[in-house]
């Protein structure tokens, strides 16, 4: 080590190009061909209605929450009331302004609620921590308030609910589980393309900096406040897209109260068991989160139908899942995506640990 | 050429500072000519730190001015002072702990970005372009402070020598023209000591950075330093070259302790 000389090189033409240099991100390439065209031809109706299409969406609302309290430190439980506003820019979009395609409304919806997440992000200047979280209660209650009381927000329909006014692209009919799982896994890779690069950029730094120290990241020269508030603004586009997917391409029939106080604890769920800071775990805590009930229904009615009475073994699954989620956060509190990470790391080394 | 026939880039004049009424600084004037390392010695609260966040903006002074190249300040803004090429590092290290060694470094360069968000987020060739210079210079970094295997280690995970080095590297990659250090060397055993002088000259001769640094180890200031100043409470005692600081009998009382 010592015997390095000091001096900078004029030019450093030789170690970047082969650190920059990537190779072809084959595992990637395998997944994406697999969720595009083997699930298609593949998955039946009910795989895709009950179990994909759910667990997609969950995971791009986990992403757009990450981005926030993982990534910027800003931990926020108001998650569900930006995938509501989302979900009924949406709508009046495609209701009010005719021939908008349905991408664009996506985009619109996305942007109206990056507005709404901007404007509860400006107290974020001033407030810092559990006091901030308060705040983004306050901003879950009033948004889920606003699109109760005001019947405009959903065409002053008697039932209080919103549906899809049309799902098509190009022509093309969206309603069957295929068009809906489609439309969302392609939102989904879109965005968690630019998620990627967003925190990967010096954006994203910007962000973590903020996050791990922000009196020292503003005496550096970042502009903590205003990367605050884009961050707010960025999560809430992720979240209000997710929340239009949720509306239109899950539940298909929506009202306020699809987008609860415990639809944005189940979203900080998944980012907690996945894991803060990571892209990856956003799509592993979605994974837990949905399929893991059903794992667990599958496995009690196997087992104890008969003996013990739905009801309670309802309640029985909770307790398990509970207990799990404990279990899982004890071992590891960085999340499943770092328990998976350390796995690797062991098989690489196996058998030959020494 | 010798620092001491160069011109100042920094002149501190008439500067005073006091919090809630007790004087911190007072009627400070001193200059740093081009290309010289600058040490400011003095006991615990003589008002070192003070004046390092004077000179970068953190504190306003109450009176007096600082030129900065040829420019005068009163009060500068911390990215004002930094745009115009003002480093700085900080006594307790003021790093990102979960982010990386390269990453950290990075975050010396935001307020140089030019690329805009949809440049960064849709990865558009301008801030490919951008991301590949930066990294670059963060590699060069990386060489040049020797930190190159632990890139993409977690900063918090580093020992404490180490991580003054990032803090370093983090000013550094900036380019500053005039370098400010805040104790490089506390808490440092001589070995770590040692190699972080190694690394201030090395950045003094090489690229022609100034620097001014704050250091209470005397041995340390006189093999590094061409200029002294000497603080207590507040007010220079003690201005010149290491042996005609060293030899001033007002410096030995207040700083040294009286001769046996």
């Amino acid at each position: 080590m010592n015997q390095h000389s000091h001096s900078l090189p004029a030019s450093y033409d030789a170690a970047p190009l082969e650190l920059t240099r990537r190779a072809w991100p084959w595992p990637l390439l395998t997944l994406l061909l697999v969720a595009f065209v083997l699930i298609p031809v593949l998955g039946d109706d009910y795989w895709l209605n009950a179990i994909l299409i759910p667990f997609l969406i969950l995971s791009l609302a986990g992403l757009g929450l990450n981005l926030l309290t993982g990534y910027t430190g800003q931990t926020s439980v108001g998650a569900a009331g930006f995938m509501a506003v989302g979900a009924f820019a949406t709508y009046s979009l495609l209701l009010r302004v005719p021939g908008l395609p349905l991408p664009l409304a996506l985009v619109g919806g996305g942007i109206i609620a990056a507005g709404v997440g901007f404007v509860f992000g400006i107290p974020s200047n001033r407030i810092k921590g559990f006091y901030l979280m308060v705040t983004t209660l306050a901003a879950q209650f009033f948004l889920e308030w606003v699109f109760t009381k005001f019947p405009w927000f959903y065409n002053y329909a008697s039932s209080g609910t919103i549906s899809a006014p049309r799902l098509e692209l190009f022509g093309y009919d969206l309603h069957s589980p295929l068009g809906r799982y489609l439309l969302v896994l392609t939102s989904v890779v879109l965005l968690t393309w630019i998620a990627v690069n967003l925190v990967r950029s010096q954006i994203g730094r910007n962000w973590m900096a903020i996050r791990d120290m922000d009196t020292a990241a503003a005496v550096i020269g970042i502009s903590v406040d205003r990367h605050k508030r884009l961050a707010f603004a960025v999560s809430s586009f992720y979240l209000g897209v997710a929340g239009a997917l949720w509306a239109f391409a899950y539940l298909g029939t929506a009202s306020a109260s699809s987008f609860d106080i415990n639809r944005s604890f189940q979203i900080l769920f998944i980012i907690i068991i996945g894991g803060m800071g990571s892209i990856a775990g956003n799509f592993i805590g979605a994974a837990f989160i949905s399929l893991l009930p059903l794992l667990l229904n599958q496995i009690g009615q196997g087992l104890l139908s008969g003996m013990v009475d739905a009801g309670q073994l309802q309640n029985l699954q909770k307790i398990i899942f509970g207990m799990l989620i404990i279990w899982f956060l004890v071992k590891e509190p960085e999340g499943l995506i770092r328990l998976l990470a350390n796995l690797g790391e062991r098989l690489k080394a196996w058998p030959l640990r020494f | 050429m010798t620092p001491q026939m160069a011109e100042p880039i920094l002149q501190v004049q008439a500067i005073s500072l006091s919090f809630k009424g007790v004087k911190a600084i007072n009627d400070l004037s001193f200059s740093v000519r081009r290309g010289e390392i600058c040490a400011l010695i003095g006991p615990n609260g003589a008002g070192k730190s003070s004046l390092l966040n004077i000179l970068n903006g953190v504190y306003r002074p109450d009176s007096g001015e600082v030129v900065f190249e040829r420019e005068h300040f009163r009060g500068i803004h911390p990215l004002e002072a930094a745009r115009r090429g003002i480093g700085r590092t900080f006594q307790n290290n003021a790093l990102f702990k979960k982010m990386t060694v390269l990453d950290n470094l990075l975050t010396g360069l935001s307020r140089h970005t030019q690329s805009g968000f949809f440049a960064q987020a849709l990865g558009l060739p301008r801030a490919r372009h951008e991301a590949r210079q930066f990294r670059e210079r963060a590699e060069n970094i990386l060489e040049f402070l020797e930190l190159q295997p632990w890139r993409s280690v977690a900063v918090g995970k580093l020992a404490y020598g180490q991580q003054k080095r990032v803090e370093l590297g983090r000013a550094l990659i900036a380019e500053p023209r005039l370098l400010l250090l805040d104790e490089p060397m506390a808490g440092m055993n001589a070995e770590e000591k040692h190699e972080m002088s190694r690394f201030i000259l090395d950045i003094n001769r090489d690229l022609g950075t100034t620097v001014v640094l704050i250091e209470h180890d005397i041995k340390v200031v006189m093999g590094l330093s061409n200029h002294v100043v000497v603080l207590d409470y507040g007010r220079k005692v003690g201005d010149g070259t290491p042996t005609e600081v060293q030899s001033n009998p007002e410096v030995i009382s207040a700083y040294l302790g009286t001769v046996h």
